[in-house]
């Protein structure tokens, strides 16, 4: 595989990690942590949803930013051909 | 049947299922004793994951912990989950790639250094060792507790267990046993979890009962239980619940440490090495996320439910049962009886108030007398304030079921899914301890040209003295082990993460930067936890305000700024390296984990 190749598998690859990890942040420290007084003003039912992101709503999103990743990534190596077989 | 009975039936063939998965799955060779045999699907790799990651503290404290911490309680739920985020995109399918067995396997190749690899096994062992003896002891809080058996006698009987199948099977016997605990412990937790939300709000799933409203016997309007507890809180004086109280850089900066140390932590990156494919190590991180995840998600509500239980039967009622009328029910005195619930009347009218502040300064100090309602006697100087009630934080999930009146088999099987979250745990922890030893330091380091049968054995030796010494420590726990669990996860933060994501994101880390870098940040960390938790430091003195459970963070911010300078500096690493961190950035090729 030459080296462009390469280049341009992590450079993608970087990109999807840069998105992911900021949506991580923005739901938890975010919402849960340093905008969790407003977010309380507003009420999910019985939640007030700051502390509903920071009790319940994060691991959520976390657990569905995984396997948005793993898709994303058997995607990209079957367009770089570098998947396993 | 009692509850005594059913424990012994439910914990007996829980155990009896370990030993039969352990015999079943015995290792046959190195490879097999490290990362069992490389060919674990990875659903049973998440499953298994999650069950060496839900230790006794998940199972027992974390719950109580929140109910008395409120709002401030989302550190553990957000920091344990969250660093899952960080290993499923940033360690784990390159560590998989790399395969190799342990990681300090990774950290010495990639630094081509001896030092960074010993440096690495000495954190590996201290970072393991502080937290499984949290677990043996846990083992036989619960055996104490529900069998009426001797502590030691508890520790004993789970030390016996976990030698018999970590020995046997290594990685292989643990992973499948870890399956089967995982299924145990969940289902424990679940169970009266689902209960309480029927009881309290007629919802089946505990994650929406959480935010429903209570049912009302009374017929009047309906109100949410958040804002019952809420309300609760005011009037008796506590902090109100969804709102914390802890300043908003130190949960930052907590929550930051926890979820860091998470994906630095070696017993859970050793996990990535058992699957086939770099793919299923990606998808086996978020799999135990989902498996973690029921029971994370369950436990914020658990704590709501009981806090609002606790407080609805406890406060404003006689202790002393009267003809007919409301008294304090039998689980209070029993937890009374084993020193975790103290009363003291400051007022005399024979009622318990339950109010903000402590009753007495420290842990209650019985005395053999009893008092004019039948409550122990205490020797505790009362404080000012007007509450009366000591509640220990750890009884709130053990006595939760006794508290909603939940049958007895459910009660046993609390007791049954502790021990298995215990002894899960316990046994990856003793797995990289062994490794560590017999692989790192005597295959890799000492005696490079040990056959593989030999170093099998020496594997088992290592389990077997390690299971031995974490059960010493089980029995005598020094004073410090209970803190410094807690800071398990500062240490693994500021020392493993920033040298393994540097190893695979940055070709120009080089070995002089990376080990400064790990010594810099556990020494800084080190130094900050002691000076506070041991030298007498005040909170006041706190730098900018952050805790000794948040400095992990800013340990691993320096470790990232000393290794990133000090490798500028310093002449890049060799082309082999380079070219290996370009291989481990490309899954194709992934043979399975090989110690060559």
């Amino acid at each position: 595989m030459n080296n462009d190749h390469r280049v341009a598998y992590w450079k993608e690859n970087l990109r999807y990690l840069l998105i992911l990890l900021t949506i991580w942040f923005l739901v938890s420290y975010g919402a849960g942590i340093l905008f969790v007084e407003q977010l309380n003003a507003i009420k999910l039912g019985g939640f007030p949803l700051g502390f509903w992101f920071a009790q319940q709503g994060s691991i959520y999103v976390f657990i569905a930013l995984i396997f948005v990743y793993v898709w994303l990534m058997n995607k990209l190596d079957q367009k770089y051909d570098v998947h396993e077989d | 049947m009692s509850v005594q009975g059913w424990t012994f039936l439910i914990v007996g063939i829980t155990f009896a299922l370990y030993i039969g998965i352990a015999i079943w799955s015995r290792a046959g060779s190195t490879k097999e004793f490290y990362v069992a045999g490389g060919g674990v699907p990875p659903i049973a790799n998440g499953m298994a994951t999650a069950a060496d990651w839900m230790s006794a503290a998940s199972f027992i404290s974390m719950a109580g912990l929140i109910s008395f911490a409120g709002y401030d309680g989302s550190v553990y739920l957000m920091g344990w989950t969250g660093g899952y985020v960080l290993l499923a995109l940033l360690l784990a399918p390159y560590l998989r790639k790399f395969g190799k067995f342990t990681v300090p396997d990774f950290v010495g190749d990639r630094y081509y250094s001896h030092t960074a690899r010993l440096v690495a096994v000495v954190c590996a062992i201290f970072v393991s060792f502080t937290y499984v003896a949290g677990q043996m002891r846990g083992v036989g809080v619960v055996f104490s507790r529900f069998l009426e058996v001797d502590i030691n006698l508890g520790v004993g009987i789970g030390m016996l267990l976990v030698f018999f199948y970590a020995v046997l099977g290594g990685m292989k016997g643990i992973t499948y046993t870890q399956v089967a605990q995982y299924v145990v412990l969940i289902f424990a937790y679940m169970v009266p979890a689902i209960f309480i939300s029927m009881m309290l709000t007629g919802h089946f799933f505990p994650q929406l009962g959480f935010g429903a409203t209570l049912v009302d016997d009374n017929g009047g309007a309906s109100v949410y239980l958040l804002d019952k507890l809420n309300q609760l809180h005011t009037e008796l004086g506590f902090a109100e619940y969804t709102s914390g109280a802890k300043s908003k850089l130190d949960v930052f900066f907590i929550t930051a440490a926890l979820m860091v140390g998470t994906a630095g932590l070696p017993h859970v990156i050793v996990r990535f090495y058992t699957v086939p494919r770099v793919k299923d190590a990606r998808v086996s991180a978020g799999w135990a996320l989902v498996f973690i995840g029921i029971l994370y998600t369950t436990a914020p509500a658990v704590a709501a439910f009981a806090r609002t239980n606790l407080i609805q039967t406890v406060n404003e009622t006689p202790y002393a049962s009267a003809g007919g009328e409301k008294s304090i029910p039998e689980w209070f005195k029993k937890w009374e009886n084993t020193d975790l619930i103290a009363w003291v009347d400051k007022n005399g009218d024979g009622k318990v108030q339950y109010r903000g502040g402590v009753p007495f300064d420290g842990k209650p100090a019985f005395t053999a007398d009893r008092g004019p309602a039948g409550q122990r006697m205490l020797s505790n100087a009362p404080s000012a304030n007007a509450n009366e009630l000591y509640i220990d934080r750890d009884i709130m999930v053990l006595a939760n079921p006794e508290i909603a009146r939940l049958p007895a088999w459910i009660i046993a099987l609390v007791a049954a899914g502790a021990l298995a979250a215990a002894l899960s745990t316990a046994a990856g922890l003793l797995l990289v301890v062994s490794t560590s030893i017999s692989h790192d330091l005597l295959k890799r380091t000492l005696m490079p040209d040990i056959t593989e049968k030999r170093e099998l054995m020496a594997a088992r030796f290592a389990a077997a003295a390690a299971v031995i010494l974490a059960g010493y420590f089980g029995i005598n726990p020094p004073g410090f082990v209970a803190q410094v669990v807690a800071f398990a996860f500062g240490l693994a933060a500021a020392s493993f993460f920033p040298a393994i994501m540097l190893g695979i994101f940055s070709k120009r880390a080089n070995r002089e930067g990376v080990v400064t870098g790990m010594v810099v940040g556990i020494a800084f960390t080190m130094a900050y936890i002691i000076y506070f938790k041991f030298m007498g430091g005040t909170p006041a003195q706190y730098w900018l305000g952050i805790s000794p459970e948040g400095i992990g963070t800013v340990g691993m911010l320096l470790n990232f700024a000393v290794a990133v300078t000090i490798s500028r500096f310093t002449p890049p690493p060799p082309e082999e390296i380079s070219h290996m961190v370009e291989n481990i950035r490309i899954p194709k090729g992934a043979g399975s984990a090989s110690s060559h």
